[in-house]
């Protein structure tokens, strides 16, 4: 467990970037898949799906049993390159794929039947559409002269599906199903990561076929540009040339796009403060000079003070969440912004980019990179020239320091629970969390420094998130050390797959942070609704501790600051799942805040401010 | 309650001085500008298989674009089909309606028409059969043709633009209507300009720039 590991997954090889060495990852796949052609040949349509996983590179599958999908697992019972993770729940299997998806760089896969099976998915492939997040769904179906008769199990997946996927699939061919998969699984990793889901009717998995699928091809309409146009790239240069008072503004697309060297090389070469999105957490390290960590609703001080008062903001693969901009009209006004994203769709959606740049992160940081010279010699400018705001950034992080007081007669503070876990933690160990306020102190108090190494439900804000994703991603990176921060009330939404975790023994520390509410809720209520707490207390919940050893895991209970270390550390060195009950404060509320829809610059530091703006 | 954290005031901060409008775009805050709405024509490829059609309309139904007619029919290649999406925004959001058709895997090419394209949608007007000769008359107006006729009913076809469409149905008005069907509009460009399937090559960030015209 606390075995230093390599500090990234090493994807090269999965992923479809092409300027590797020597023999191209697609040429190695080829070979492979036709090995696999000759020496096994598929004959039917299930045994194709399972096919075209394997020459895709995949690994692991999560899922769920059920009617539909058999044909689909009497496949699998002869593979031996796919290893398939059992979870409680398909919920469960959709949010540990996506999780692996995250730490792994390459498309995570989920497995369910029809009907409830397919449905219960769909919260996975929802958060995983809202967070760009590489997955492939497969879905059992009713056989294909039942559909539209609504058979036993029966749910229009394509149709429930559809406006939370890149594109859904309603297989209806035995010849042609293992390519379809091969497509969605491509398509989930191809220009801006996100969901597919394959539909699969039982009569085509179980129906004879004997073409054998090949590697996977990406859909021949989906083809985002690599490089931005040269034209833009030379202006947006010269405007971060010619700009005071410049940031970076680092999203999740960067951490998608491998693009942290290209990012940390371009911050520090020209010395600009570089703020993160959430999702972009770990793509620049937090203890850099130059990071002011992130910005948005519950960020840093000194990044929402930079944000909103920068002139030039160059943002890369990010689609300027609400969560992020608060109110669009008070976003870094008087910034120019130079938008870099892969998805032309994102550009000026929210937004408007003045110097659009339509590509992949790493190559147009690149072509930015190569511009620069050119552009501080025509502006007679130099990185120097961002000294004053420079200095101006790191005096708001003296002005507005992430602290909190730690009384020894009040109830413990979730505050010192992480940034004790934090210092204790191997320096590549990945966070996971579920969603709410203990959320907010994970990616607030622990300290990030590499990417992928924290797994969140961002956009969708999936409570339950917590639980099944730390075990996608300690299966992601079995070497590295997986926390997950869970509050009481998220990890209740999918404690059962705790199961999971005990069964295949996996090395992952749960620590939930417990108020005995749903603390974002309630706090909320207590700043907007006049404290008027509807159905957001428990007035009694379990003992976490206890029902962790019922499920066969280590418990722990944490009620003092005198034990934070010990049981941490007990924790940690126990070999398996262990569950810490951290019995925190329940009235502490999470800061700095900007009210939804509010100005950045606004921030409340206290909960009197939020009277004030 | 408890949590905060020390730091000034919100009114003793640095602010900006700049502003944008609720569409994200930077303006002088000293004048209010935003953008009219106005009506563009999509002419879309597709893909002809299944499940398009409700891809394309749901896309627009969840991101609020607002759509005044869609047609879809055939093209002389019997795998592509042709959606001619006819809508009404302010400028960003036909740039974002673009861009997000152009996304969906089963879509080939997404072109605004030119202004000035021909447009032509076909209405069927049921009307009291009583007055045959003055409605012979009022179709002949509109080029349109009495296509069925009963004691009780006539039903009159007129082809053309949705202004002169929309002008017939008024015309036929004093002879009490009783079922209008429309199917939308049919447009391509003027001159020799052509929108086939091709495949699309260009996305690069030159194209999303030049806002009004994308051809």
């Amino acid at each position: 467990m606390s075995e230093q590991a390599p500090v990234s997954p090493d994807t090269e090889g999965e992923t479809t970037d092409t300027d590797t060495d020597g023999q191209s990852p697609a040429e190695t796949l080829d070979e492979r898949a036709d090995e696999r052609a000759e020496e096994t040949p598929v004959t039917t349509g299930a045994q194709s799906v399972i096919r075209a996983l394997e020459n895709a590179g995949a690994e692991m599958l999560f899922g769920v049993q059920g009617g539909a999908i058999m044909p689909v697992y009497d496949a699998l019972y002869d593979s031996e390159e796919l290893t398939h993770i059992t979870m409680a729940h398909e919920q469960g299997a959709s949010h540990a794929a996506d999780a692996y998806g995250i730490v792994s760089g390459k498309p995570g896969v989920c497995m369910a039947t029809s009907g409830p099976g397919a449905t219960n998915l769909v919260t996975g492939i929802a958060d995983a559409s809202m967070d760009s997040d590489p997955m492939i769904a497969l879905t059992g179906q009713v056989p294909t002269n039942f559909v539209g008769n609504d058979a036993f199990q029966e749910t229009d997946t394509v149709g429930v599906t559809q406006p939370v996927t890149k594109h859904s699939y309603f297989a209806d061919d035995s010849d042609t199903v293992g390519d379809e998969v091969g497509e969605a699984f491509a398509l989930a990793d191809e220009g801006r990561q996100g969901p597919t889901l394959v539909d699969l009717p039982k009569d085509v998995t179980k129906g004879e076929t004997e073409v054998q699928p090949g590697t996977p091809e990406k859909p021949d309409t989906y083809n985002p540009p690599t490089e931005a146009d040269a034209d833009w790239v030379a202006a947006a240069a010269n405007a971060l040339a010619e700009a005071e008072r410049p940031v970076v503004l680092s999203g999740g697309g960067v951490i998608k796009a491998d693009a942290s060297d290209e990012l940390r090389a371009f911050a520090k070469e020209y010395e600009i403060p570089v703020i993160t999105t959430m999702p972009g957490i770990g793509s620049f390290p937090e203890d850099h000079d130059l990071s002011l960590e992130w910005a948005g609703m519950h960020g840093t001080g000194y990044a929402n003070m930079a944000i909103t008062n920068t002139d030039c903001m160059l943002a890369i693969g990010t689609r300027f969440d609400d969560r992020l901009t608060g109110d669009v009209e008070t976003f870094a006004p008087d910034a120019e912004i130079i938008h870099v994203d892969i998805d032309e769709a994102e550009i000026s959606k929210n937004i408007e980019a003045d110097y659009p740049l339509v590509g992949d992160a790493k190559h147009v940081l690149r072509q930015l990179d190569d511009a620069m010279e050119a552009a501080y010699d025509a502006a007679d400018s130099s990185p120097e020239r961002y000294a004053e705001w420079r200095e101006q950034c790191t005096e708001w992080k003296d002005e507005y320091p992430m602290t909190y007081d730690t009384p020894d007669d009040e109830p413990l503070k979730p505050q010192y629970v992480v940034e004790r876990f934090s210092e204790l933690a191997d320096d590549d160990a990945i966070v996971t969390t579920g969603v709410g306020q203990h959320q907010m102190w994970a990616s607030q108090f622990w300290e990030f420094t590499e990417p992928r190494t924290w797994v969140s439900s961002h956009g969708l804000g999936t409570m339950g998130y917590g639980v099944p994703s730390a075990i996608g991603a300690k299966l992601a990176a079995p070497d590295q050390e997986v926390v997950c921060f869970d509050g009481d009330g998220s990890f209740l939404m999918t404690v059962q797959e705790l199961s999971v975790a005990v069964r295949e023994d996996l090395d992952v520390t749960y620590v939930i942070l417990n108020n005995e509410a749903v603390g974002m809720v309630r706090q909320w209520q207590d700043g907007f609704y006049e404290g008027r707490r509807m159905a957001s207390e428990y007035p009694w919940i379990p003992e976490f501790d206890m029902l962790a050893e019922a499920f066969g895991a280590r418990g722990f209970r944490l009620e003092d600051y005198d034990s934070v270390d010990e049981v941490i550390e007990k924790a940690r060195s126990y070999d398996g799942p262990a569950v810490v009950d951290a019995i925190i404060d329940p009235a502490e509320n999470v800061y700095p805040m900007v009210p939804s829809g509010g100005d950045n610059g606004l921030f409340a530091l206290q909960e009197d401010h939020l009277d004030d703006i | 309650m408890t949590g905060g954290m020390p730091g000034p005031h919100p009114d003793e901060r640095m602010r900006p001085e700049g502003r944008r409008n609720s569409q994200g775009i930077r303006i002088d805050p000293e004048v209010e500008a935003t953008h009219q709405p106005r009506r563009a024509v999509l002419s879309t490829l597709v893909k002809h298989e299944p499940g398009v059609l409700s891809e394309v309309s749901a896309l627009f139904s969840r991101r609020q674009f607002n759509i005044e007619s869609l047609t879809v029919g055939a093209t002389d290649d019997p795998e592509v089909a042709r959606m001619t999406i006819v809508i009404e925004e302010p400028e960003p959001g036909i740039e974002q309606a673009k861009k997000q058709v152009r996304k969906l895997v089963p879509v080939i090419s997404v072109e605004e028409l030119e202004p000035q394209a021909v447009q032509r949608e076909l209405v069927l007007v049921k009307v009291d059969g009583a007055k045959p000769d003055d409605v012979n008359a009022v179709a002949d107006m509109y080029d349109g043709n009495v296509v069925d006729a009963s004691a009780e009913a006539i039903t009159v076809e007129i082809t053309g633009s949705a202004q002169k469409v929309d002008a017939a149905i008024e015309a036929f008005d004093q002879f009490t209507v009783r079922e209008v069907v429309r199917t939308g509009a049919a447009a391509i460009d003027r001159g020799a300009e052509t929108l086939r399937a091709e495949r699309r090559t260009d996305t690069t960030a030159a194209s999303t720039a030049e806002t009004a015209t994308d051809d």
